[in-house]
């Protein structure tokens, strides 16, 4: 049965590719046209404009509302698959927090639960064919490693007040390197906001081009465009992994970050 | 939809080549919207979902361990029972040995008591017996005698003497004697 698809499939790319092929079969590849931002209006992107962005964003808000409120509407005891979808979710980020950022850290489950949905929701929105995704955009990530940022600074000044500059000072080193470690230690604490961003955006963002080069590639080649498309299937595969993982580890850096400012002692 | 965004990439390609994400006169658009989204999912999340499914988190341990202390409770009870079977199989036994050990002695008793009795009759009547033996045989003797004392008389009269009857009783006493 499986060895039947697959042949039927194989015979539907290799049709597609004859009857779609392009005229001119030139090499046309614009791999980052899918990430402009524009108005669905018509007109210039301003600040209040509804742009796609606010299409895909509203769209990841509108799938968190159906998973985590739909999804647990019937507060079954024996849940619903999609309520146990909402509860593993919910274990899942609880679970991380605790043992990440320790127990004191758990009031602020709700924000990272929120950073969580919102990257993983718009992740796999972005892997829907023709959409758009919000979080390749470092405008959208550097707003929310900025958020995590301030929020840890700001929260390891209340928690500990001075204390919190103990970060930076490794009092377990001898005393002559502490003055250079505390140099680093600042660096590599003002650097996070940036990796932190960076690492998502140029994951996302890289994942898609690669898919867009290989639609390319298919495009140009006609009867053999089957062959990109295995590629862009087992690169899509591991965009779908990649979409998990960034929200995770976007996730758990944030934990990590967290438990700094409220235990900042090495 | 496709074709617009088709249009506008292209007009933005050519604007701005290179990346869609170093073009800033959109980061407004994106911040604001971004920023519109996320308070959205905060307040989603946390004044509906998570509380609720916090709630059916916490009813749903209630509720295992409840079941988990009934089943306790219930296995405590099947031990109980079983507990009390035993001892009253255990009681039954002993009464029923009991019972049996006092018929065995009631019986005992009476047995003996008929042995007794028996024992008694049985002696009663060796005692008869021997006194109606020692009668037969004393009357024996007493036969004896008589007849010892007329088969002497009549030998004396037959050699031709007169019998003295005491004399010849007396010699056959004598004779018995000895």
């Amino acid at each position: 049965m499986g060895k039947l698809f697959f042949y039927v499939a194989l015979a539907l790319v290799v049709v597609s590719g004859l009857i779609f092929a392009p005229e001119h079969a030139a090499l046309a590849i614009h791999p980052m046209d899918q990430f402009n931002v524009a108005s669905l209006t018509g007109g210039a992107v301003s600040t209040f404009a509804i742009t796609n962005v606010t299409l895909w964003l509203a769209l990841a808000v509108v799938c968190v509302f159906l998973l985590m409120v739909v999804g647990s509407s019937r507060r079954a005891i024996v849940p619903s698959r999609a309520q146990s979808i909402a509860e593993l979710t919910y274990g899942f980020i609880y679970k991380m927090v605790e043992d990440v950022a320790g127990k004191d850290g758990v009031k602020f489950f709700p924000y990272i639960m929120t950073l969580f949905m919102f990257i993983l929701m718009a992740n796999f929105l972005g892997l829907i064919p023709m959409s758009f995704t919000t979080t390749s955009h470092i405008a959208v990530t550097a707003i929310l490693a900025g958020l995590v940022f301030f929020t840890v600074t700001i929260v390891g000044f209340v928690k500990n007040g001075v204390g919190f500059l103990g970060l930076f000072w490794v009092s377990s080193a001898p005393l002559a390197l502490r003055p250079i470690l505390a140099i680093i230690e600042l660096i590599s604490y003002f650097v996070r906001p940036v990796s932190h961003s960076i690492r998502l955006a140029g994951n996302v963002m890289a994942g898609h081009a690669v898919l867009k080069v290989f639609a390319g590639f298919a495009g140009a080649l006609g009867l053999f465009s089957f062959l990109p498309i295995f590629a862009i299937t087992a690169v899509y595969a591991l965009e779908v992994l990649v979409a998990f993982i960034q929200a995770y580890v976007f996730t758990i850096l944030t934990c990590v970050y967290l438990k700094d400012a409220l235990h900042p002692s090495h | 939809m496709a074709s617009n965004t088709q249009d506008a990439a292209h007009g933005a390609a050519e604007s701005a080549p290179g990346m869609p994400q170093l073009d800033f006169s959109t980061f407004g658009n994106q911040i604001f919207w971004l920023a519109i989204a996320l308070v959205a999912i905060y307040l989603i999340l946390s004044r509906v979902a998570l509380p609720r499914i916090a709630a059916v988190l916490a009813e749903r341990q209630g509720t295992i361990t409840n079941d988990l202390a009934a089943a306790e409770d219930l296995k405590a009870k099947a031990v109980e029972a079983e507990d009390a079977y035993n001892k009253a199989l255990a009681d039954a036994r002993a009464e029923a040995q009991r019972i049996a050990a006092e018929t065995r002695a009631e019986i005992q008793v009476g047995l003996d008591e008929a042995i007794a009795k028996a024992d008694e009759q049985i002696s009663a009547k060796a005692a008869e017996s021997e006194k109606a033996i020692g009668e037969i045989k004393a009357g024996a003797l007493e036969s004896v005698k008589v007849v010892a004392a007329d088969t002497a008389e009549a030998l004396v009269a037959a050699l031709g003497g007169k019998a003295d009857a005491k004399a010849v009783a007396a010699a056959v006493a004598d004779r018995m004697k000895g």
